[in-house]
């Protein structure tokens, strides 16, 4: 690894009407390496990346791109100097093809026309050095996510970035794609591409990096060389007060004979013939790669998508439900895994996210309320300790943990006796993940039931009681506590009958 | 963030700036403007449309648009007419079928958006296609006079110097904002206008939803058009010809952003007062029917613009 410096931020200050978000932050890159980029939601990672992309200009400090210095970026201008970033959602046009995404606004010219077979040829070639298979003539929508990121990186290298900035890469990928995204990283770096690599998994940030630099609160806090540092010591700097990471006890029993739930050879929305049962008090875990079935037989038990044979015994009586309204009706409820498309109305308040699936229940002849409204919002907004100042804060103004706890109190509120949690900590830092995972206890102590969908093994089994693993919309596999174990899980998971789709 | 929450009042207020502004400067311009009768003659004015903005801010808080209330307006005009001149139909009677026959067209236009899933621009248009038709068709393309002269109540009549037409727009104002501010459904209007899935997720009835608001924007087209068959004391079939610009327009400036979800009733009622300031000022000063157009023209882009600029500066933030 050279110590040439490729890219310096130095003292750059970011200040908002009010907000401090960057206060001298300085940033060292040095050709070749992979430089890991941590903090919690809100410490400043993606801000002082915008700064380098241009997307917004510092209120002070300087950058330095290879030797040049400058007091602002704009986005013309960083791709000029070799710097490519790929943020979690892609800036890509679903409906052109592969080659033509990538060659957007730069397309290769013969005369007037456009000339497809060099873009085609130019596209191949850089997939190859990638060693993906990607044809060049697909259209964009048709390749899954992680081919997707895939095509953005080829991007990045065909304008011949020396700079890469990879936000939350990972994030929308399954196990094998991220694979596959490490291997293309090591090789970019091995090419002598410089790398800054956010994300909120830290055990990614242990096999990928070379240094880690540590954000917290809009302020620099530290630079690490990763061999010689290790989880606790990131989380401790991250999160700046000492955190046990252990997933926290219940005290609870569970009566085997008191099941709540009981699904008998469900069918629909792409699952089949699935067979579990859920007793009061429980956390059934369901694991299984993304694409296995999880959400949609979540759907299918909240009235989603409809049922197609098979019977859903629901508190001792079969249940079909047509439509959302029902199942909160009966007591279910489903948190969805992207709160932000499903789950929040982000222009609204806190008060009204948290009252909308009890409007009806809190009016009479058709008027809300507005004691009860306001009593139910401030009762939940103060026991699920939601950081911000009344009941009345725009959702949208809330870091992801706090809005996730907005969705859990409006299901709460709504008296969910059974309540599916689809990846509740996804994009969640690592302080408010642990309150997630404490609430979520206080849920099943206080007799709620739980369905927790999870891909990420060490909290399905940190959190569940017992794990069925699905796998191409069939049930896989089912573990008991005792019998928990990575490995079998993951077995269970890549169970794969059917060819599996590109 | 309390500041993005005080901004927020300001854009909302601004409107009501920009209405004393203008009707300063109108003053200036011709003292007549502030005259009583004047006033009066703004109030009259204003009912027909500032009835109308009441619904087509819950359409638009929906994130839908109904381009179909013009056409509701004047078939209101023909049908009525025809049942009380043609039919010798008791004026109250006539009154509530037209009224129920504009909410019908409503529900045909929650129909093809809710059930069949046209988007709102296409469902409209073509009932404002369809029912401008059916009024040629019912009158003949013959205006329609001889309205019974107890029927000037709506448009017409005053009580002491205040106009019923206005007590009615003011009526209407009281009760969308009881609707948007106090039951559900207003509640359910944001939701669905600002996130669709989350609603339906959160056990709203999104389907219904919609047809409510769709029923509600013709029902009040309609009672905008009684007014106005009152007023004019006669049914023409071009009664409500590009009443919806009128309309959207008001609602626009009020504040309701055009992309759903957010806005308030209050505000709508200083776009309906500076569109019709604007019109009447306008005709004081001798500004030309011609340029007038121009101008609302500009001024609905602009608030427009105004609406997605601000929106686009909260993202960059």
């Amino acid at each position: 690894m050279g110590e040439t410096k490729v890219l310096e931020l130095d003292s750059i200050t970011k200040i908002y009407p009010g907000v401090v978000a960057l206060d001298n932050v300085s940033l060292t890159l040095k050709k070749g390496e992979i430089l890991g980029l941590i903090g919690e939601n809100g410490a400043g990672k993606s801000t002082l990346m915008k700064t380098v992309s241009g997307a917004i200009y510092p209120t002070s400090g300087k950058i330095i791109v290879n030797g040049e210095e400058f007091d602002e970026m704009n986005p013309r201008l960083s791709v000029e100097k070799g710097i490519a970033i790929i943020y979690q959602e892609f800036n890509n046009v679903q409906e052109l093809s592969v080659a033509e995404n990538m060659f957007l606004g730069r397309p290769i010219r013969k005369g007037v026309v456009i000339d497809r077979a060099a873009m085609n040829k130019r596209a191949s070639e850089i997939f190859e050095e990638l060693g993906v298979d990607i044809d060049p003539n697909t259209i964009m929508k048709h390749l899954t996510v992680g081919y997707q990121q895939m095509v953005e990186i080829g991007k990045a290298l065909l304008l011949e970035a020396n700079i890469l900035i990879m936000d939350e890469p990972s994030a929308p990928l399954t196990i094998n794609e991220i694979e596959n995204m490490f291997r293309v990283v090591r090789l970019l770096q091995e090419r002598g591409v410089s790398i800054i690599y956010i994300s909120h998994r830290l055990e990614e940030i242990f096999l990928l990096t070379d240094r880690i630099q540590v954000l917290r609160d809009g302020q620099y806090i530290d630079t690490l060389i990763t061999k010689e540092s290790n989880v606790d010591e990131l989380i401790r700097l991250m999160v700046g007060r000492e955190m046990i990471r252990e997933y926290p006890e219940r005290d609870i029993e569970i009566v085997e004979d008191d099941v709540i739930l009981e699904l008998k050879d469900v069918t629909g929305n792409g699952v089949e013939n699935i067979n579990l049962k859920l007793c009061k008090g429980e956390i059934l875990g369901l694991g299984g790669l993304v694409g296995a079935g999880r959400t949609e037989l979540a759907e299918l038990l909240f009235g989603v998508k409809k049922l197609e044979s098979g019977s859903i015994i629901y508190k001792g009586k079969e249940v079909d439900y047509k439509t959302p309204r029902e199942a909160i009706d009966a007591g279910i409820a489903l948190i969805t895994e992207d709160r932000k498309r499903y789950g929040l109305f982000l222009h609204l308040s806190i008060r009204e996210n948290i009252g909308m699936p009890i409007y009806e229940r809190i009016s009479r002849s058709s008027v809300i309320d507005s004691k009860k409204e306001n009593k139910i919002a401030n009762e939940y907004f103060g026991s699920l300790r939601v950081k911000a100042n009344t009941t009345e804060e725009i959702a949208r103004n809330l870091s992801g943990g706090n809005q996730q706890k907005i969705v859990i109190s409006k299901w709460l509120a709504a008296d969910a006796e059974l309540i599916i949690f689809d990846e509740p900590t996804r994009g969640i830092d690592v302080g408010a993940k642990q309150e997630i995972y404490l609430l979520i206890n206080e849920l099943v102590e206080s007799g709620k039931s739980i369905i927790l969908i999870s891909s990420e093994m060490e909290e399905l089994m940190g959190m569940s009681d017992r794990i069925v693993v699905l796998a191409e919309g069939i049930k896989a596999g089912e573990l008991n506590r005792d019998e928990f174990d990575a490995d079998q899980i993951l077995t269970y998971a890549s169970n794969v009958r059917k060819g599996v789709k590109a | 963030m309390n500041t993005i929450k005080k901004k927020r009042n300001t854009s909302q207020y601004a409107i009501w700036f920009i209405l004393l502004g203008m009707i300063i400067i109108f003053t200036i311009g011709n003292r007549v403007f502030v005259a009583p009768n004047n006033i009066v003659a703004i109030l009259r004015q204003v009912a027909v449309y500032g009835v109308a903005s009441v619904g087509m801010t819950f359409v638009i808080l929906l994130g839908g648009i109904d381009l179909s209330i013009g056409s509701i307006i004047t078939f209101v005009n023909i049908v009525c007419a025809k049942m009380m001149v043609d039919m010798g139909m008791n004026m109250w009677l006539a009154t509530l079928i037209s009224l129920i026959l504009a909410s019908v067209i409503g529900f045909l236009n929650g129909f093809m958006i809710a059930d069949i899933g046209i988007p709102p621009i296409i469902a409209t248009f073509s009932t404002q296609t369809i029912f401008q038709g059916v009024a040629y068709l019912i009158s003949d393309g013959m205006p329609i006079a001889g309205i019974p002269a107890g029927y000037s109540l709506f448009g017409k009549d005053s009580v002491g110097i205040i106009p019923v037409s206005a007590i009615i727009m003011t009526i209407c104002f009281a009760v969308g904002s009881f609707i948007l501010n106090k039951s559900y459904f207003g509640r359910y209007f944001y939701a669905v206008g600002g996130n669709e899935e989350a609603a339906e997720l959160s056990g709203i009835r999104v389907r219904r939803t919609k047809y409510l608001v769709y029923i509600l924007s013709g029902l009040f087209a309609g009672l905008a058009g009684i007014i106005m068959l009152s007023r004019t004391g006669s049914a023409q079939n071009t009664a409500g010809l590009g009443y919806e610009f009128e309309v959207i327009t008001c609602v626009v400036l009020g504040g309701i952003s055009v992309n759903g979800g957010i806005g308030k009733l209050s505000g709508v009622v200083a776009g309906v007062l500076f569109i019709g300031s604007l019109t009447n000022g306008m005709i004081l000063l001798d500004v030309s029917s011609y340029a007038q157009q121009v101008i609302k023209g500009i001024i609905l882009a602009v608030a427009v613009g105004i609406d997605l600029m601000s929106k686009k500066r909260k993202v960059h933030n």
